[in-house]
């Protein structure tokens, strides 16, 4: 089973939708004790840093977090914010810290002085596989995935940046360390793209 | 590089999805769900669903849809987002900051407002501040007058507003939206093209992207939408008439030099 956390940032219907759809069984964890149901588990979500680790902290996430991934080593799977969180610093509206699974911090968008560009990145975007990836696995080179964000996560270790996106710069579409997985866009609004990176992380051994 | 969109916009009416012309006629073509499982197996860009039902009677059990009964159109946008995994816009009857929720939780990304983007401009500030302003369109209906002169009308083009297009957007920009639907209600059904002067006005007036829609008979008229500043283009009609819609739309737009998804 896969467990959706629900801390209040955004669309988890979406992503139960399509995870059923390439036949994964999910439900939404309504709180942190729900989480040891869970062989896998996702943190999705759309909406600010700061807000995001004020939800996962103040019901207590951070911590069963930490036991069921740090710990028993789980495979965990952020989505959009959810990527960004994995990072052990956020930057909007000031500092926060972060669930710290990698190291790194969670940065605004710089279009470098490019007019035409707009931030929110908004839309449809090439992304350059790494053939490493396990998210990837099986996919052509490159592939167009959906984006919706402003702000993106700069790892300290350029290693474990599996796909990488451009938008006025380079940036991570997905990272990969061990048993934690992130992307940056939305799989679940990817159509068939996204659909094969879900497929892909519903087939990862638990 | 970011992509050009290709969108289909759907029209509900009291349950079923019709075609419109000059926001006045309504011709009943079908059924709310199917056409979205067709537009997902085309793998289309983004979808873009408004309800102009004029009062609050859904009814799907005709003889001809045969499919389970859904008695309102929350229900119609949960069963639509069952099969939807592309971003979908949600649009029509939405007062408050909970009619947003209501929508964004069953499965909508972005909602759009029209009637109140005029009415009531603090709800574009108030749903931004909750969902981001992503997750916010304001739907532009622009009438031209026989003397060329444009003006914004609400409540399903029946109303007029005194509100250029142009000041509506920049102020709607200004007040939190996150994109800009356009639509000319001159054009609304007749296949004569987008009105290239309006979306050129409102794409200056604005850093938002603008999504043109409304006219399009031809899929060479897209990149003329694209040309003129949009930075998306969406159309109703012609996804329903015509076989492959978006294959053709797409294959137009990259003949014309225009970066879309393919």
């Amino acid at each position: 089973m896969i467990a959706i956390i629900n801390y209040g940032m955004g669309n988890l219907r979406s992503v139960k939708n399509a995870l059923e759809a390439v036949g994964g069984e999910a439900f939404v964890a309504e709180n942190p004790q729900e989480l040891e149901r869970g062989d896998k588990i996702i943190l999705p979500g759309v909406g600010a840093f700061g807000d995001g680790m004020t939800n996962l902290r103040s019901a207590g996430w951070v911590e069963k977090l930490n036991e069921e991934v740090g710990g028993k080593g789980k495979v965990f799977f952020g989505i959009c914010l959810g990527m960004q969180l994995l990072a052990s610093i956020g930057t909007e509206h000031g500092d926060t810290e972060g669930l710290s699974f990698v190291k790194g911090k969670s940065i605004r968008m710089e279009t470098n002085g490019d007019q035409s560009l707009r931030i929110p990145h908004i839309g449809w975007n090439d992304v350059e596989i790494t053939p490493e990836s396990r998210l990837f696995a099986g996919m052509k080179n490159p592939q167009a995935f959906y984006f919706v964000h402003s702000y993106v996560l700069d790892a300290d270790d350029k290693q474990l940046v599996t796909s990488v996106c451009n938008h006025g710069m380079n940036f991570a579409a997905s990272v990969e360390r061990e048993n934690i997985f992130g992307v940056q866009f939305h799989p679940e609004k990817s159509h068939k793209a996204g659909l094969a990176v879900l497929r892909n992380f519903v087939n990862l051994p638990n | 590089m970011l992509k050009n969109r290709l969108i289909p916009v759907l029209l509900l009416q009291n349950g079923l999805l019709v075609r419109s012309e000059l926001f006045k006629f309504h011709q009943i073509i079908g059924n709310p769900i199917h056409e979205v499982e067709r537009f997902n197996e085309w793998t289309v860009d983004e979808l873009i669903y408004i309800d102009i039902s004029t009062d609050d009677k859904y009814d799907l059990r005709r003889g001809d849809h045969k499919i389970r009964d859904l008695g309102d159109p929350l229900q119609i946008l949960e069963a639509v987002s069952e099969t939807c995994f592309m971003p979908l816009t949600w649009g029509g009857k939405i007062r408050t900051v909970d009619d947003m929720r209501a929508r964004i939780s069953r499965g909508a990304d972005k909602i759009t407002l029209n009637t109140a983007a005029v009415k009531k401009p603090e709800l574009i500030t108030q749903g931004a501040k909750v969902f981001g302003s992503q997750a916010i369109v304001v739907s532009i209906d622009a009438f031209r007058h026989a003397d060329g002169r444009l003006e914004v009308f609400i409540t399903n083009g029946k109303e007029a507003t005194g509100k250029t297009p142009s000041d509506l957007a920049r102020e709607s920009e200004a007040r939190g939206a996150g994109e800009i639907l356009l639509q000319s209600i001159n054009r609304d059904g007749t296949g004569e093209g987008y009105d290239l002067d309006l979306i050129a006005e409102v794409a200056h007036a604005t850093t938002i992207p603008v999504i043109a829609c409304s006219g399009v008979g031809l899929y060479e008229q897209y990149a003329e939408g694209i040309k003129a500043g949009a930075a998306a283009v969406a159309a109703a009609n012609i996804w329903h008439f015509k076989e492959l819609s978006d294959r053709g739309g797409k294959r137009a737009l990259a003949k014309a030099g225009v970066n879309v998804r393919i």
